[in-house]
């Protein structure tokens, strides 16, 4: 067999991703041609949902904050090469930093208590991603299942505290007390009629800035570049000088930080109030964003709309077309993790076949 | 007499809750012995509990139910084997979309199918694994001691429960006692050495991937068939990850495999147990508590803290043949 042709640079960041995205809703919508059911007026109901309406729009960017947190979490952790299967986990154990200190500062105005929110979603989001950090680089811990574990912990133990500890006498439900309605992240609807009803809110400008923040770490810090050194060659990170220690533990404290802000968002912004397992799986929908956006903050802001989109378009498609549950979206989210995760080099041989003649004409006789 | 009966119950349902766990566990250590990370027993477990059911309501067979569960297992094992083997993708990914898939699909299907909110039909009769009440079971039960032992505990459970129990030694000696079994043992810990020999690396792993498939998939069917009766949505509910759990407990052996899964399952038969029991001075013990104990217990090991466990080496790399 021949040496490998590299592919052209537009083809290896833009094509093949966007083929194995086309490939896995192929199949999703073959699914659904099997269960006899259109999958055309399905995508159209879908795109209207998410898209046509103002208050539609604004779910579906309020999916898509959860999802760009979740994504970067995933995305910021695996330059470092540790695969962070936990911001499910991290971003519930954040929503109770951020009730903690709701509760405490409840009544005061936004402008104190959201600060305050961020710190404490960051800190306990942190936290709960430090250990399983801390026993891959000084115990040897495989991080893929610790972080699995601590995502079992975190629902025990946040079921506890909600249950038994948070949960006020007057209350029938396992939830905590509510914050007062001054002392919310304030919803976008405030600002702008457009979003009617809908709980977007400046959650996702703070999800923006992270998209930024992610981008100038990774690539314009020395400890980015140590972040990346340590996922491609640990050997040559370590005979480089990095402590590869210090920057795993580092990297997974800052990847479950960003994974609290899920519930700086939920708990702050739109229940108001720490109920169970209000993550709701955003924190797995982040895996697939990060794999889907190959782990770069343009591709996760993108994949994490299309998501957004999916989730909310999901919605209207259950009360349109009674034939398709929500859970074809967790079937379409498999898929994507699949085809551009695990498979995501299927269709490398057939495109380098495609591209090679133009590459060897232009690089002239060798 | 009492607290004996008591005990009797409760390693009864113990029993009843090890062997999804005992059947995925071994399932898992198969492929893993072979190098290849199993992360979507989960899903496998889940999409088996659905394959099974839902045969079993159509055509009214167990039996036919425990093929459609075992058939679901080995489709998403050759989905995991063309991703990890041929592909050379990354298993942790690949696990995780199958996981993903059976928990979608699963609840779809379901609804598109039998229209009751992802619930198949109820099953009963023949569409059921149902008990085998062993010979002088009923007889013996009212002898003191050997007799609640051995009509509660020992007789009285289905063909899947025994399948799960034999798997066990049937492991250890296929792993341990034979060439095929020191093969998929090296195949997880040195490929090339294999390769070198002349072996097919990848044929011996997709073998490790079908014994896989059949044992979780007969997991997946005692779930939905045979200990309830029918599917209902994420019925496998952690079991597979429980298993994983256990797998590395236990080292990626099969007695201790065994051993670490009859102990999780006895934290969640005690479980059901303690609810609302008051102890003297600590009071009642939060269900919470004994529900993380599996969790905590495998992170300790995982640590370091008591013994050490060690993966097969090769163990989630794909093996690329030089050229």
């Amino acid at each position: 067999m021949s040496a490998r042709v590299p592919l052209p640079r537009w083809v290896d960041v833009a094509l093949l991703p966007l083929l194995n995205v086309v490939l896995a809703f192929l199949i999703g919508g073959i699914v659904v041609v099997m269960v006899g059911q259109n999958p055309l007026e399905a995508v159209g109901i879908m795109l209207y949902g998410a898209f046509g309406y103002g208050s539609g729009f604004g779910y579906t960017l309020y999916y898509t904050t959860d999802f760009i947190f979740a994504g970067l979490a995933v995305s910021l952790a695996y330059h470092a090469g540790l695969f962070n299967i936990g911001p499910e986990g991290q971003a519930y154990v954040a929503g109770l930093g951020v009730i903690l200190v709701a509760l405490a500062l409840n009544g005061q105005p936004w402008f104190l208590t959201v600060p305050a929110m961020v710190l404490a979603g960051g800190l306990f989001g942190a936290a709960w991603a430090f250990i399983p950090g801390y026993l891959q680089a000084k115990r040897g811990s495989h991080i893929v299942i610790t972080t699995i574990l601590f995502n079992f912990i975190a629902v025990s133990m946040m079921g506890y505290i909600i249950s038994k500890i948070l949960k006020p006498a007057n209350v029938g439900s396992d939830e905590s007390a509510p914050i007062d309605a001054i002392s919310r992240v304030p919803q976008l609807r405030l600002f702008w009629e457009l979003f009617k009803n809908s709980p977007v809110n400046i959650s996702f400008f703070l999800a923006l800035i992270a998209l930024a923040a992610v981008y100038w770490l990774i690539w314009h810090t020395k400890f980015g570049f140590a972040m990346r050194a340590l996922g491609h060659n640990p050997t040559a990170a370590r005979y480089a000088g990095i402590s590869n220690a210090k920057v795993i533990m580092i990297t997974m404290a800052l990847a479950g930080a960003l994974a609290g802000m899920v519930a700086v968002n939920n708990v702050g912004g739109v229940q108001g109030r720490l109920i169970l397992n209000f993550v709701s799986g955003a924190g797995f929908v982040g895996v697939a964003v990060a794999f889907m956006g190959k782990g770069h903050p343009i591709g996760v802001a993108l994949s994490a709309l299309l998501f957004g989109a999916l989730y909310q378009g999901g919605q209207e498609l259950a009360f349109s077309m009674p034939g398709i549950t929500r859970e074809m979206i967790v079937t379409i989210q498999a898929l994507v993790i699949l085809f551009t995760g695990a498979m995501g080099d299927m269709l490398r041989p057939p495109l380098e076949r495609i591209f090679r003649p133009r590459v060897s004409a232009s690089a002239g006789d060798v | 007499m009492n607290y004996y009966t008591d005990l009797i119950l409760i390693l009864d349902s113990t029993v009843r809750l090890a062997i999804p766990l005992i059947l995925a566990c071994l399932a898992g250590l198969y492929s893993e012995r072979a190098g290849i990370v199993d992360i979507g027993l989960e899903g496998k477990l889940l999409g088996s509990a659905f394959g099974a059911a839902a045969m079993a309501a159509v055509t009214g067979s167990a039996w036919l139910g425990l093929l459609a569960g075992v058939g679901v297992a080995l489709g998403m094992s050759a989905i995991h084997g063309i991703a990890s083997i041929n592909l050379k993708g990354n298993q942790t990914i690949s696990g995780v979309a199958l996981n993903f898939l059976a928990a979608g699909l699963t609840t779809f299907l379901g609804q598109s199918w039998f229209h009751r909110g992802g619930f198949t039909p109820q099953l009963s009769g023949d569409q059921r694994f149902g008990p085998i009440t062993l010979p002088f079971a009923p007889e013996l039960a009212s002898v003191p001691v050997i007799g609640g032992l051995y009509s509660e505990l020992i007789s009285g459970h289905n063909i899947l429960a025994y399948v799960a129990f034999i798997a066990v030694p049937v492991t250890a000696w296929v792993l341990f006692q034979t060439r095929f079994g020191l093969r998929l043992r090296a195949v997880g810990e040195n490929p090339k050495a294999l390769d070198t020999a002349g072996i097919s690396v990848t044929a011996l792993r997709y073998q490790a991937l079908i014994i896989t498939a059949v044992l979780v998939g007969i997991g997946g069917t005692y779930l939905s068939i045979a200990q309830s009766a029918g599917f209902n949505n994420n019925m496998s509910a952690g079991r597979g990850y429980i298993a994983l759990a256990a797998l590395i407990f236990a080292k990626w052996k099969p007695w201790p495999a065994l051993a670490t899964c009859l102990l999780f399952g006895f934290l969640d038969a005690l479980q059901f147990r303690l609810q609302g029991v008051q102890f003297p001075l600590i009071g009642e013990v939060p269900v919470q508590a004994i529900q993380v104990l599996p969790y905590l217990l495998t992170i300790i090991l995982l640590a370091g803290f008591i013994g050490r466990a060690v993966a097969p080496k090769a163990s989630g790399i794909p093996y690329t043949k030089e050229r």
